[in-house]
């Protein structure tokens, strides 16, 4: 399925896809995106990566193994429910912050953010691991 | 009182570092503390004997009235002080016994944990505490049944008395909220002060439940079997919970409820039926055993048949004879066991037989095992005597005065006998047990035998001189602790006065007159005895226990039959019921409840709205039509972007984005998978089944598309979206209604959706790996020579391409 074209393009394409997928993740609480849809948008910039380059690359590129990753984003996401224990308040309640970063320009941090960032997590390590997987079966 | 209860799990967890520390002398520091709480119960014997109640209550799940709660009254106490007394001599025994052994640490451990729960049992007021305290003495039975786990015996043992006892603690269960039920109350104290249950509609169901409960964990006919097989755990738990405490919780139970559901016709027929059948069971097939821990192990069953038999009678003299024959059991059956366990400890064997003139070796351990069998005999002046006369007297009272009804009449009479035979039969092989291997010519042992150490003596030493102290001081045993536990039986305050000798010549001294003649002619041929009964039942050769075996057997095979319909491995069988179904679940309701939409006419849509449709249109065409797999896969993603660009028209981009990437990675994956199957390139399926299976497909299309119909001409609800709309940008701080939903307003769904999508990535990686990991044979030459255990090993090594990588 490798050809010179798509060897030469699927770095630079993968790497597009995944920051527009954080773009995605990052704009998703107030415009259309979000942690699921820029999950598999980086998804399939691993998945594309595999097909173009080969499966050992994207391992490489991925440091950890995706599942781990995977797992990671899970407990990120249940930690982020379980802060608002600390508070007092339900499960799962979101907190926010508005730290001053510079004097009159607010951020905004929360709990929402940090769940979402976990469901991106989830999302992008177990398709990347199905995928991954996949591809490499198909090599042997 | 929680705190006493609590106190063994919370040192259980500390026994293995300690055990570390001192060794099998740790034995000794452990029983200080069911010695402690012995002490602490002493304090209760007092004002209890003089009638008081008491009741702990600790709130626990107050909105479903459970509470642990614990009262403490004449029965509870008797049984406290068992558990604790006997508990103390035990841990002692088992520092000896197991000395040296890996795991001795472990082993108090579950020791401990089962004498909270056994203290828990027999003191909990609320019923759910009850139960689960049952429970938690069915679990850690378990454990030390199974503790010698290497053995298959053993395993087999605990599994069984884990099956026999757990689904009757189920049966328990729903018996006792039935009880709470009928009763408005879920506390033990309060049921009983409400009188007799015996009128109650409910009260068939609850006495059944509560009685498979109790006949399971007291190894009545048919569930006796579990108990003799149970004797593959290590001597001490053999006789701490398989004589003298966990198999008495059923009996224990029955006198509990006694007041509340005793004293109808069903209770005195069931219960010394049932009783009566063990207690002849065990006996008889104690006589043929030769290994003294089965003697002993069936001696137990056939008193725990005693006690049901009695405690059935609801007469309240043959009630003191229960309870008087209760304590002097486990002290005497206690002991029995530990020497059983000392001579097997010392001399290599318990098998009765090989067994001979070890008094001059082990003086102590004999005058132990002599004094207990007196006690079992039921001689005088042992405490076994009193419980026998008192047993007699009640039981020849009820015989004697005529009811009018001939078959209760003959009833009586038949138990009668019955007790007079069982007792005989226990004295036989009660002096089996303790006179045989001491007494006659010295017998050649497996190891030369001589006394145990103190730790392996001292217990039944204790427990044999206090079956004679408890009835030379008859009257004050009688005052401080039968009378009020009798009253607490019988549910009405009592007077009575005990002593050791009879006061007249009665029918009672008659019966036990009888009883010992009888007994002492059967073991005067004691060998041809043993041997003829061991004909008999290898002559009839089938028993529950073959039974429990071959319902297991059954079990399985009926599982891997359905199992086998089920899950045949067919994946077009499948596709085909999952589809068939969903296209039931559609359209039965649809058709039966809600009746069809009504067809709505063609809209009036813009130019590119039907270019939209033209192109689902041409993406099924082309899929229909397409000459390989690879090509059908393909075509079925573009009909999934039409579905996106619907999306997108009508005003949900989130949506839409989705459905594009899904689309997306759903046609890669498909083709991923597909290339690694070995399927021919193209559909080969013949037209019948083609046809088939297009019928399923366009029904289940038609299906959707009429529910979807039928929910658009629903009136539309909007308060939610109302909500979501007013609420998202001030309480959440997001203007994207849909993501403040997923993360804030609906985290936990998100949460769970993608704990489905994890462990799906974890399945995939699995299966893929699986099959990776098991080539044919022919491929690789070395699989066949590594040996089951290697392989095993590297199928359970965790990802190793994926270290590979990273590394």
């Amino acid at each position: 399925m490798s050809t010179v074209i798509l060897r030469t393009f699927a770095p630079f394409l993968a790497s597009l896809m995944v920051i527009f997928s954080i773009f995605v993740l990052l704009r998703g609480h107030n415009e259309p995106g979000g942690g699921f849809i820029g999950g598999l948008i980086a998804a399939s910039a691993f998945a594309i990566y595999g097909i173009g380059c080969g499966v050992a690359p994207v391992r490489r590129a991925l440091l950890f193994h995706p599942i781990a990753i995977a797992g990671f984003g899970m407990f990120i996401a249940a930690l982020s429910g379980l802060l608002s224990a600390l508070q007092g308040v339900p499960l799962f309640t979101g907190l926010w912050w508005f730290p001053e970063i510079v004097s009159g320009v607010k951020t905004a941090l929360s709990t929402p953010l940090v769940f979402d960032i976990g469901v991106w997590l989830v999302v992008v390590g177990a398709i990347t691991t199905i995928a991954l997987a996949l591809e490499e079966e198909e090599r042997e | 009182m929680a705190y006493a209860v609590l106190a063994p799990f919370f040192l259980a967890i500390f026994a293995p570092a300690l055990t570390q520390a001192l060794g099998h002398r740790a034995g000794w520091a452990l029983a200080a503390l069911p010695a402690g709480l012995f002490i602490y119960f002493t304090g209760f014997i007092e004002p209890v004997s003089s009638g008081e109640r008491f009741v702990f209550t600790a709130e626990w799940v107050p909105s479903y009235g459970v509470n642990l709660s614990f009262f403490v009254d004449g029965l509870s106490l008797v049984f406290a002080l068992l558990i604790t007394g006997i508990g103390a001599f035990i841990l002692i025994y088992a520092g000896g016994y197991l000395k040296g052994h890996e795991h001795h640490g472990r082993f108090f451990s579950f020791l401990l944990m089962f004498m909270g729960s056994m203290l828990g049992l027999v003191l909990a007021d609320n019923v759910i505490t009850l139960f689960i305290f049952w429970e938690l003495t069915s679990i850690t039975s378990f454990l030390l049944i199974g503790f010698d786990h290497r053995r298959e015996a053993s395993r087999r043992a605990a599994i069984q008395a884990l099956v026999v006892t757990g689904g009757g603690g189920l049966a328990l269960l729903a018996g006792l909220i039935l009880m709470a039920g009928a009763t408005g109350t879920m506390e033990m104290s309060e049921m009983l002060s409400l009188g007799n249950l015996g009128d109650n509609p409910l009260y068939v169901p609850i006495l059944l439940l509560v009685l498979g409960g109790a006949f399971t964990k007291s190894a009545q006919v048919p569930f006796h079997f579990w108990l003799p097989n149970a004797m593959e755990a290590p001597t001490p738990v053999s006789a701490y919970l398989h004589s003298a405490t966990m198999v008495k919780a059923g009996v224990y139970l029955v006198m509990r409820v006694q007041p509340a559901l005793g004293d109808t016709i069903l209770w005195s027929i069931i219960l010394p039926a049932f009783g009566g059948a063990t207690l002849l069971t065990g006996v008889f097939l104690g006589l043929r055993q030769t290994d003294l821990k089965l003697m002993l192990a069936y001696t137990t069953v056939a008193s725990l048949g005693l006690l049901i038999m009695l405690t059935g009678t609801s007469d309240l003299v043959i009630i003191e004879g229960a309870v008087l024959y209760l304590i002097a059991h486990s002290l005497f059956k206690g002991g029995l066991f530990m020497v059983a366990g000392t001579i097997d400890h010392e001399a290599g064997t318990r098998d009765i037989t090989r067994l001979g003139g070890l008094r001059a070796a082990m003086p102590l351990t004999f005058a132990a095992a002599a004094l207990c069998a007196l006690s079992m005999a039921g001689l005088p002046p042992f405490f076994g005597f009193i419980a026998k006369e008192i047993m007699y007297k009640g039981l020849s009272h009820v015989a004697l005065i005529p009811t009018g009804l001939p078959a209760a009449d003959i009833a009586a009479w038949v138990l009668v006998a019955v007790a007079v035979i069982g007792n005989a039969m226990m004295l036989v092989i009660g002096f089996a047990v303790a006179f045989k291997p001491f007494l006659g010519t010295r017998a050649d042992t497996p190891k030369s035998a001589h006394e145990g150490p103190v730790m392996l003596w001292i217990g039944p030493v204790v427990l044999s001189v206090l079956g004679l102290i408890a009835a030379l001081t008859a009257h004050e045993t009688g005052d401080l602790f039968i009378e009020p536990m009798t009253a607490a039986v019988s549910g009405v305050p009592i007077e009575l006065d005990l002593h050791l000798w009879p006061s007249k010549f009665d029918a009672a001294v008659m019966l036990s007159i009888l009883t010992i003649g009888l007994g002492l002619l059967i073991f005067s041929v004691y060998e041809t005895a043993r041997s003829g009964m061991g004909r008999i039942a290898d002559w009839v050769g089938w028993g529950p226990d073959k039974g429990f075996d071959q319902a297991v057997r059954g079990i399985i095979a009926f599982a891997e039959e359905v199992t086998g319909i089920f899950q045949h491995g067919e994946l077009r069988g499948y596709m085909i019921v999952t589809f068939g179904v969903t296209f039931l679940v559609l359209i039965v309701p649809l058709a039966m409840i809600d009746g069809l939409p009504a067809i709505p006419a063609i809209p009036d849509l813009f130019v590119y709205e039907w270019g939209v449709l033209a192109l689902a249109l041409a993406g099924l065409v082309a899929v229909f039509y397409a000459k390989t797999r690879l090509t059908a896969i393909i075509s079925l993603g573009i009909q999934g972007f039409a579905v996106a660009l619907i999306f997108l028209i009508f005003g949900a981009p989130d949506l839409s984005f989705t459905q594009f990437m899904v689309e997306t990675l759903s046609v890669v994956i498909l083709t991923l998978v597909l290339t690694r199957l070995s399927l021919a390139e193209t559909d080969t399926r013949g037209m019948p089944r083609a046809l088939g299976d297009g019928t399923i497909a366009i029904g289940v299309g038609a299906a959707f598309t009429l529910v979807l119909l039928s929910v658009t001409q629903q009136p539309l609800d909007l308060r939610l979206s109302a909500f979501f709309t007013e609420f998202s940008q001030p309480v959440a701080h997001g203007r994207n209604i849909v993501n403040v939903i997923l993360v804030d307003f609906r985290a936990l769904d998100t949460f769970g959706e993608i704990t489905v999508v994890l462990v799906a990535g974890l399945a995939c990686l699995a299966a893929i790996r699986l099959r990776k990991r098991r080539p044919p044979a022919a491929q690789s030459h070395g699989a066949e020579l590594r040996n089951d255990a290697d392989d095993a090993i590297s199928q359970t090594r965790p990802l190793p391409s994926a270290k590979e990588t990273v590394s």
